[in-house]
């Protein structure tokens, strides 16, 4: 997988994770095309396009579409269901995820992406294990977090 | 779980987040983040030292700003004092703030690779794994230079976590990806491959990517891995669906493992074993009977993953090509999927069925659907699965089925999107050409393209109709008749003015006994054109009209008024002035002979490789379907579209002469000179008509073509590049370096900048400098004509062994040039070790529709890393006399090509590089010098000595060095200079 991308029906990306070396320049150009494109396809129509020499495999969970970037000889069933079990995982840490868990908590985002795919490739399938991760790293911040501030910093998602 | 609201709450960030939410224009929004950027910027640098805690959040606060889209340059620092820190949350922020930021300031790399060196040691998984993630999420080469030594031996250290073992295979693979040569292979690697067999599902999904990629680039090496593979898959597809517990995906056993083996083995041919073969072969029969069996699920997880099986395993069939009732039953399973309600799966069978088409033994089979697939180019709502739909019938398409596929594309063209016309245009004149039993049919297929796309025709269409009519006396006049009748509509592209104007030209005279096409009728149907014409066309038309003067005298005075007329003789448009005025001219000076001979009918054209499958090609990118270039088709079945033959449907004798259309002829015809004699006037009429076009300037259409045209073609590894390692040949061949390469890299020898190379379209332009072992090469492009390159792209190629001696980073230019305008490219060059050869640039372009390629010597030779070294004369002496062994010296002696000047010489010899060292050498007149050549692997210390004889006109040059190849390239380089 060469990125991914998560951005919202309005066009706003809320996160972007890219497996290939290429200047912010390039990035925003790549993110503008795409999203423009994406966004201008109906609800019925196939979940994979040609783009450049790649091929994109998207799909819209709620007001939120995911889309990835895959090269000529990958998958793209097996993309579609990487997308689904990050929507899965992230689904069962936040417990029914929306996008505004997404844009509050976007380093969790990021984190829990890093557990379930490295350097574009899947790391890891299982939702017990990459949960097991991340749930092991907020047990090591609750720790040293209260060690630095004894009152406790609930963010509540439903409070913004 | 309890919802997210786990300990690490940064209230602040959750503020400022809130506060950017409610902003409620984009200015509004750009206010509130300048605010908090000048907070975060006072904190960090106020007296008052920061907690670890407000160092995360305000570093984490600027992560959100960047990833709005607003830049950051500043805060790496902190991010960097992070990583150093023992809390765990920090170090995270730290080094996700890193990851998406990274910067390659070398201050900081530095610091950054101190502390993921000390978490990699720490042997707390959790940090390890940290660290990892960043290496693999940055894998620059300066990580790779850090850590891939390491990384292996964490991968198959028997205590690594199997946490960390994925980690670090992935974090490998990215390394691995980025600087192949920056891994050593060795010991591990026989290691890695038993991660097949290991207990931990997870090591083996993480471990088979990285296997895969490795196999690709050696596989001989890893061989070994087939069985493994085979028997790991054999135990997933075999095992019940709740088997393997977690990883189990909606009752499908380990879908992305198992795709991911079946790619791996797709790496390999068949395997030769046949107790593995046999178990393969189950496992693909299971997965193929599996897709019959009725779903365990009713969700579309299920489907998919199930499905994304089936296809990988249909693809490793293919790939393989040898097993027909496999083929034949991949077909028939996709031949159902064709119908599917789902729109994934009928794109997708589509796609895979393209592949099928090609396979001898699956062809057939593929056939049977032709009417689903006509069906489905008819009625699917979505473009991008026409499109699918398009490329099957292409790929089906035989002498069988021919007419009615191309029926079929053409009805098709008149509704298709315009997105994907040309290339359905380019497909149906293939099409025409390769299966055209007479060539009645091709003329037809081709006008009625015209009729219903003129817009999409692009040249390269047009041209060879031409060149097929040309070459065949058969159907010539069917030609001529068929374009003067597709002339009298009242509206007629301008495209079929081009074909009739040419081919009425050439063969008017076959019509003009009927007196409905008699020559008069024919030139005003022309001319009755002319008016609204582009300069190309007209200029073409004029062409045409000279040549009517010779075959039709009666229409003489009526075409010379024409010529004569003021609009004519005195038209703004240099070319169509010269044009009339030279016609004119000749048509009342030459006599009927000398008109009869400029003015013949062409010759045949040279048999060639019809330039539309090109430009398909280039269309489509690199190995769009052409299943010829991945190698995997058999040579044998060269019935099938999409592989590159040369057709053999048009018949000539091949002509001596020079490439008269120009479709890819090198720099474009002059203009025509003025007409002082017939000998040059020859000369001139050939390289006229539609020949002379590129240089007219692109026509309207041509350039709305070209810039749908995608950058592709060149390009492939498009995304990959911006600063990426120089890309090797890859499957375009790269020319032969001009004659001249030689020459024009002597010239560089002693300096730095200048014009490396220049002819009539491109000017190149150096300057470089160098210090130690390390170069930066700017590199000026300039266009000297008026009309834009289009696909222009330079490349660095490194010849032989050379990508391990050094090492040049290319940014990639624009793929346009606009006329008269000067691009510049620059280069990084790492010299690693000694080498001899320089790298090669070639350049490749588009100009005016021809394409355009140069091979150079890029001036890079070992002298420009020398380091001059000073020292008195007692050393160099002793020096002088340690590498006193043979082969460390190399000696020329040579006649000077140029006026002896001692100014000159040292000139000459500060430019190589060298100190010069004074009061050396007894004989004031010779020159002494000394210095180090600065490679990355090694120095090599080098001493020389030139003896100008100036009474023999003749040198004598010794280099001494520690290296007997470095001595005697050293010598053959500097010698040349004199």
């Amino acid at each position: 997988m060469q990125f991914m991308l998560l951005f919202s029906r309005q066009g706003k990306l809320r996160l972007q994770k890219w497996y290939v070396p290429l200047s912010d320049k390039e990035k925003k150009k790549i993110t503008r095309e795409l999203v423009q494109t994406v966004l201008a396809r109906k609800p019925k129509m196939c979940s994979f396009l040609e783009w450049r020499d790649l091929k994109i495999v998207y799909k819209r969970y709620a007001s939120l579409y995911f889309c990835c970037a895959i090269e000529d000889q990958d998958n793209e069933l097996i993309t579609l269901e990487i997308i689904h079990r990050y929507v899965e995982l992230l689904d069962k840490y936040f417990g029914s995820v929306c996008e505004l868990d997404i844009i509050f908590n976007f380093e969790k985002a990021y984190f829990i992406l890093d557990e379930f795919l490295l350097g574009g490739e899947v790391q890891e399938t299982s939702k017990k294990n990459v949960l097991k991760a991340i749930e092991q790293a907020d047990l090591l911040q609750e720790k040293t977090e209260n060690v630095y501030h004894s009152k406790s910093f609930i963010v509540c998602k439903r409070a913004y | 779980m309890p919802a997210v609201s786990k300990g690490d709450g940064m209230r602040g960030l959750a503020v400022f987040i809130s506060d950017i939410r409610n902003c409620k224009s984009k200015e509004a929004e750009i206010k509130r983040i300048n605010k908090e950027l000048a907070n975060i910027r006072s904190k960090f640098k106020g007296d008052k030292a920061l907690d670890g805690y407000s160092k995360k959040k305000y570093v984490c606060k600027l992560l959100f700003i960047f990833l709005l889209g607003h830049d950051i340059d500043f805060g790496h620092m902190e991010a960097v004092n992070l990583l150093s820190s023992n809390k765990y949350t920090e170090k995270q922020i730290g080094y996700l703030f890193i990851s998406v930021l990274v910067n390659s300031n070398s201050e900081l790399i530095r610091l950054i690779n101190n502390a993921i060196k000390n978490d990699l040691a720490s042997r707390n998984p959790t940090f390890m794994c940290l660290a990892l993630h960043c290496i693999a999420n940055v894998g620059s080469r300066e990580m790779g230079e850090a850590f891939a030594a390491d990384i292996p031996r964490i991968l198959v250290a028997g205590d690594s976590m199997d946490s960390v073992k994925q980690s670090a295979a992935l974090c490998l693979l990215r390394l691995y990806k980025a600087s192949p040569d920056l891994v050593p292979m060795g010991e591990w690697t026989a290691r890695v491959v038993h991660l097949l067999n290991d207990q931990h599902m997870g090591v083996v999904t993480a471990a088979v990517s990285l296997i895969t990629c490795l196999c690709k680039k050696n596989p001989d090496d890893f061989k070994t891995c087939i069985s493994l593979a085979v028997s790991r898959l054999s135990r997933i597809v075999s095992s019940a669906s709740t088997d393997l517990q977690d990883y189990t995906y909606y009752f499908v056993p380990a879908p992305w493992l198992s795709v991911k083996l079946l790619r791996l083995l797709q790496c390999y041919p068949p395997p030769e074993d046949a107790a593995v073969k046999g178990r393969l072969v189950e496992c693909l029969e299971t997965v193929l009977n599996k897709a019959q069996e009725p779903p365990k699920s009713k969700k579309v997880q299920h489907s998919n993953a199930k499905n994304a099986i089936l296809f990988e395993t249909i693809s490793l069939i293919i790939h393989y090509d040898s097993e027909p009732n496999l083929l034949v039953r991949a077909c028939n399973q996709l031949g159902q999927f064709l119908q599917h309600r789902e729109t994934n799966l009928r794109y997708l069978a589509l796609e895979s069925m393209c592949t099928l088409a090609s396979s001898e033994f699956s062809h057939e089979a593929v056939k049977t659907h032709i009417d689903t697939v006509i069906n489905a180019l008819k009625t699917e709502r979505d473009v991008s699965v026409r499109q699918r739909a398009a490329d099957l019938l292409y790929a089906m398409c035989d002498r069988s089925n021919a007419k009615q596929i191309v029926s079929e594309m053409l009805r098709y063209l008149e509704t298709a999107d315009y997105a994907i016309r040309e290339e359905i245009v380019l497909k149906v004149a293939i099409l025409a050409e390769k299966y055209a039993v007479d060539y009645s049919w091709y003329v037809d297929t081709i006008l009625n393209l015209i009729r219903i796309a003129g817009d999409y025709v692009s040249e390269e269409v047009w041209y060879r109709v031409l060149q097929i009519v040309t070459n065949r006396d058969d159907v010539q006049g069917y030609a001529a008749k068929t374009v003067f009748e597709a002339l009298q509509a009242p509206a007629c592209h301008e495209n079929m003015v081009k074909v009739g104007g040419y081919i009425l030209g050439e063969f008017g005279n076959l019509i003009a006994g009927d007196p409905r096409s008699s020559p008069p009728v024919q030139f005003s149907l022309l001319h009755s054109k002319f008016h609204l014409c582009s300069v190309a066309t007209r200029a073409l038309l004029l062409s045409t009209y000279i040549k009517f003067i010779n075959l039709f005298p009666e229409t003489k005075a009526t075409i010379q008024g024409v010529l004569r007329a003021g609009s004519q003789l005195r038209n703004a448009d240099v070319e169509l002035q010269q044009r009339a005025v030279e016609y004119l001219t000749l048509s009342s000076v030459a006599s009927t002979d000398v008109l009869a001979t400029v003015l013949e009918e062409m010759p045949p054209f040279p048999e060639r490789e019809s330039s539309i499958l090109a430009k398909l090609k280039r269309k489509k990118g690199p190995g769009a379907g052409s299943a010829l270039e991945d190698g995997r088709r058999d040579p044998s079945s060269h019935d099938i579209n999409g592989g590159v033959e040369p057709t053999a449907s048009t018949v000539s004798t091949p002509s001596p002469s020079a490439d008269l259309l120009g479709l890819r002829a090198a720099p474009p015809p002059a203009a025509p000179p003025a007409p002082t004699g017939a000998g040059s006037l020859l000369v001139d009429v050939f390289s006229d008509g539609p020949a002379a076009q590129p240089s007219l300037g692109p026509t309207p259409e041509e350039a709305f073509l070209s810039e749908l045209e995608p950058p592709a073609p060149e390009s492939p590894m498009a995304l990959l590049a911006d600063p990426a390692p120089a890309a090797d040949p890859g499957p375009e061949d790269i020319g032969p370096p001009i004659p001249e390469a030689d020459e024009l890299l002597n010239k560089f020898v002693c300096r730095n900048n200048g014009v490396l190379f220049e002819n009539q379209l491109l000017q190149i332009g150096v300057k470089s400098e160098f210090r130690q072992n390390l170069g930066r090469m700017y590199l000026f492009y300039g266009n000297k004509t008026s009309v834009q390159f289009q696909n222009f792209s330079p490349t660095v190629v490194h010849p032989g062994d050379l990508q391990t001696q050094l090492a040049v980073q290319t940014k990639r230019v624009a793929s346009q040039v606009d006329g008269g305008a000067q691009v510049q490219q620059v280069l990084n060059i790492e010299c690693l070790r000694d080498f001899l050869t320089p790298p090669l640039l070639s350049v490749r372009f588009r100009y005016g529709g021809a394409p355009q390629s140069l091979t150079l010597k890029l001036p890079v030779t070992i002298n420009k890393f020398f380091q001059p070294t000073e020292m008195a004369a007692q050393d160099f002496f002793q020096r002088w006399k340690q590498l006193s062994l043979p082969q460390q010296e190399a000696q020329k002696i040579f006649k000077a090509n140029h006026p002896m000047d001692a100014e000159v010489t040292k000139a000459k010899l500060l430019g190589f590089g060298s100190a010069l060292l004074d009061n050396v050498d007894p004989n004031p007149e010779n020159f002494v010098g000394a210095g180090i050549i600065q490679t990355k692997a090694l120095q090599v210390g080098c001493l020389l000595r030139l003896e100008p004889n100036a009474q023999a006109q003749m040198y004598r040059l010794t280099l001494r060095t520690s290296k007997e190849p470095v001595s005697r390239h050293l010598c053959e380089l500097l010698a040349q200079q004199f």
